[in-house]
């Protein structure tokens, strides 16, 4: 275990790594964690917990398969429920590891060295997750490869690329491509440290085949650092463009409360700042029971806790708007569509969205509350919360009361719904812990790249 | 031993500046058929063997135009010729509806361009490389900056360049066989 953290006087922002470090130290400590043949204890509790969740979330899924969607509390006019609710905040918590590792590389944010490789682990974690949600939705998932994809089939039948139904598809299946590739293009060259550190020669063996006989010649790093580059400037318009698309599903329709022109860039604020909470939510335990204070700094937390109370205005401003506009356009059911939510029977979720996404996360102006983990954890997990009701309000409340009142419902998630939501956790809990296992969790040699023997002296 | 059986001399480095100052000694006595291994990107090592241009944005560019033509080919022959639907009056090729799923084949040929190209151009995936005979080479994936000087150099010769690589002072030189 490292020393405990230490705020500098003030004045003094905290290092981006621990003093003290050599190429050969960070070798070792982050190596370390893949190569021991010592798993943690805690590491065995986290998985077998998971596993549990995990195998609830097959049962449920099973049940689903075999009785038909009609197990959820969807009904009409509430046909979207806990599936698209849970679809969008999966993918929304994916945003951060791309952000991370393409906007702040392209901004020359060293800090974001640390954690990138786990944040983009995230992401493809999250990702697989959100993708579940829509595909089981279907009710019939064999079916869904030609309703999504454009499949050559007897039949003829082709998808319809004006709904933004099947733009989403494409954007969600690219951004997951995409974000596969960054992060395996960043293990290669650790993987070939891990092969040429490992002690058996089953190990070096697993390592050298994925590492794929990285060397790291200068020739080669000179057209890996172009690629690393292009990719980061591919996916900074891309993580953009894809909760662009996901709020479009909503925006191109005519239902009050989500036929507004201002959600593309609300809905990405809202992924950025849920994704962010994520990355605490995950780098806070990850550094305390690793030990790797002196690789996740203060600094690192400090850095998430600002985006975080950044992004949370741009999100406190939309809904702001959110109102004004309900209110300024005077279209009666823009105005029904604001007083449901204020006095609807769902008003408490939109309350205590208000209080979780909104009000606690003031507290972010606090030095103290950022320098401090517990409190940065708690504030995290208060954001996703809010951030899922922030989900729930907009499908659930706007879909329950339209244009005609005879056509007006209710929606109760069934044990069914609840189930699926946590085995998802379960499920995204387990690919991580067995990422931190198998794979270097913070990137090696981006790392070596931060001590100041690594710069060449004129 | 002749010059052939070897694949080259190999010296060894503690820190980046000693190899950039031998590589770019190196380049300038003429030697061209060379590299350096460092265990990380270090911008000034593949300069000063003379490897700054790349063709990666080449291939990255390539990509992302086929899959920008090919995701656009794809919408108007699937919405205009394979299967017309009447949507609310809209042209069977409406061009505005077909940019999202244009851009995002866009940006994923040309990610799969730059990872499969930057693997392609560097002859990955590699199962041996001579380079790694040399006894002490796992540490270049770890803390250790190396330079080799290939036998293929037609300048290369066993004495002279053992005598011109010692002129930079490194831990150690190893002759690499194949």
């Amino acid at each position: 275990m490292a020393a405990p953290d230490i705020l500098p006087p003030k004045g003094v922002r905290p290092p981006i790594i621990g003093p003290g470090q050599t190429f050969g130290t960070i070798t070792d400590r982050i190596a370390g964690i893949v190569l021991t043949k010592h798993t943690p204890i805690f590491w065995v509790a986290i998985v077998a917990i998971s596993l549990a969740l995990f195998g609830m979330l097959q049962t449920a899924v099973g049940y689903l398969l075999v009785k038909g969607v009609g197990i959820w509390g969807i009904t009409i006019p509430i046909g979207w429920g806990f599936a698209i609710v849970n679809f969008v905040w999966w993918i929304g918590i994916g945003h951060a590891g791309t952000l991370i590792s393409a906007i702040l590389l392209l901004f020359k944010q060293t800090w974001r060295t640390s954690i990138n490789r786990f944040a983009e682990a995230m992401t493809i974690f999250a990702v697989m997750q959100a993708g579940l949600f829509p595909l089981i939705h279907t009710g019939r998932p064999w079916l869904a490869a030609y309703w999504l994809f454009p499949i050559p089939l007897t039949m003829g039948v082709w998808p319809q690329f004006r709904s933004p139904l099947i733009w989403d598809v494409f954007a969600v299946s690219t951004y997951f491509t995409a974000s596969f590739l960054f992060w395996g293009i960043g293990l290669i060259p650790d993987f070939a440290t891990l092969r040429d550190s490992a002690k058996t020669l089953v190990v070096r063996r697993i390592y050298g085949m994925l590492a794929m006989g990285w060397r790291g010649s200068a020739k080669h790093w000179n057209r890996y650092e172009t690629a690393y580059m292009l990719l980061a400037g591919l996916c900074t318009p891309l993580v953009l463009s894809v909760h662009s698309v996901v709020s479009l599903d909503f925006a191109v329709s005519v239902v009050p409360g989500w036929h507004t022109t201002f959600f593309p860039p609300y809905f990405v604020a809202g992924a950025i700042y849920s994704g962010f909470a994520m990355v605490l939510m995950l780098a806070i335990p990850f550094r305390y029971l690793y030990g790797m204070q002196d690789f996740i700094t203060l600094r690192h937390l400090q850095n998430c806790g600002k985006l975080m109370l950044a992004t949370g205005q741009i999100v406190a401003y939309s809904y702001a708007m959110e109102m004004f506009i309900g209110w300024y356009s005077h279209d009666k059911y823009e105005l029904a569509m604001v007083n449901n939510r204020l006095h609807g029977p769902y008003s408490h979720y939109y309350y205590m969205l208000i209080l979780c996404n909104i009000l606690i996360p003031q507290s972010l102006w606090l030095n103290k509350v950022r320098s401090t983990p517990w409190m940065l954890f708690l504030v995290a997990v208060v954001v996703n919360t809010g951030m899922w009701l922030e989900r729930f309000v907009i499908v659930v409340m706007s879909l329950q009361r339209d244009f005609i009142p005879s056509s007006w419902g209710m929606y109760w998630f069934t044990k069914w719904d609840m189930m699926i939501f946590i085995g998802t956790m379960g499920f995204f809990t387990l690919l991580f812990f067995i990422f931190i296992r198998l794979m270097p969790a913070i990137s090696i040699f981006e790392m070596r790249n931060l001590i100041p023997q690594a710069k060449v002296k004129e | 031993m002749t010059a052939s059986a070897i694949y080259g001399l190999m010296a060894e480095f503690e820190t980046p500046t000693e190899l950039v100052e031998a590589a770019k000694g190196a380049y300038a006595a003429g030697y061209r058929k060379m590299d350096a291994y460092t265990p990380y990107p270090l911008e000034e090592a593949a300069e000063a063997i003379g490897a700054h241009h790349n063709r990666v944005s080449l291939v990255v560019l390539v990509g992302a135009m086929l899959g920008m033509v090919g995701g656009y080919s794809l919408e108007y022959w699937v919405s205009a010729v394979a299967y017309p639907i009447n949507v609310g009056g809209k042209p069977f090729h409406s061009w505005p509806a077909f940019i999202p799923v244009t851009f995002e084949c866009a940006v994923l040929g040309a990610c799969l361009a730059a990872v499969f190209g930057m693997l392609a151009l560097n002859g990955l995936p590699q199962p041996y490389h001579p380079v790694f005979n040399a006894p002490n080479f796992v540490r270049a994936s770890r803390d250790r900056f190396f330079l080799c000087i290939e036998s293929q150099d037609p300048r290369f010769s066993p004495s002279d360049t053992r005598k011109l690589l010692e002129s930079y002072k490194p831990e150690e030189i190893t002759e690499v066989p194949y």
